[in-house]
């Protein structure tokens, strides 16, 4: 299994601040599972098409094609404005 | 010394635990404090709500201190960022540098909060008469 998590706007627009899911089956770096995502359709594909968007995997933020595996946590959240 | 809380902070009696704690050859504390603004866009805020991501955020603040830490070779650092519902002019944010000499001091302080406001995940939702908004970056 794989926790996805959402935060601020994008939670908002999807409507759900996380998830747990099987990785799916073919399924290997974050960009594939970002399509997985946005393949299920509105909301997913249109919020999730954002480039702005920033994803950490397990708390580290990094680039799409880095790797996923079973067990990670996987979250998307828009640019910081803290401080 | 990171720490990621709902209430709000006293600068003067963090400042005077860290004091204390100094070991000799400290010369110079610079400390920076943020505030809700209470204008932005030409809109008033009545409110704001700042979210975070728990577990996430407390490594990038560690992380923060310990890059400033290294670099300016500081004797302590401390950053305290409050969540939750927050209010115009409240206290957002605190930061502080200490080291042997004031330049370090100064340096290291901008460093960390110029790195936490686009590193650390924090993000501010504000209220105005016109309803509610999430900040944006721009640019």
């Amino acid at each position: 299994m794989i926790q996805l998590r959402y935060f601020a706007s994008l939670r908002e627009r999807l409507g759900i601040s996380d998830e747990t899911v099987s990785l799916p089956d073919n399924v290997d770096t974050v960009a594939g599972l970002q399509r997985w995502l946005q393949d299920r359709g509105e909301p997913w594909s249109g919020a999730l098409a954002d480039n702005r968007l920033l994803v950490a995997v397990n708390h580290e933020v990094v680039k799409r094609a880095t790797g996923v595996r079973d067990g990670d946590e996987i979250a998307w959240y828009p640019p910081v404005t803290g401080g | 010394m990171i720490r990621v809380q709902h209430e709000d902070f006293d600068p003067g009696a963090e400042f005077e635990q860290l004091r204390t704690g100094l070991q000799a050859g400290a010369g110079a504390v610079v400390s920076f404090i943020g505030l809700v603004r209470d204008l932005n866009e030409g809109d008033d805020i009545t409110a704001m709500t700042l979210e975070h991501y728990p577990g996430m955020t407390e490594k990038a603040l560690d992380a923060i201190a310990a890059e400033a830490t290294a670099r300016w070779k500081l004797l302590d650092a401390v950053i305290i960022h409050r969540v939750g519902p927050l209010g115009p002019n409240d206290r957002i944010v605190l930061v502080i540098a200490a080291s042997a000499h004031r330049k370090d001091a100064f340096r290291a302080c901008e460093f960390m909060i110029d790195t936490l406001k686009t590193k650390a995940p924090f993000w501010k939702k504000e209220t105005t008469s016109q309803g509610s908004r999430w900040i944006t970056t721009h640019g």
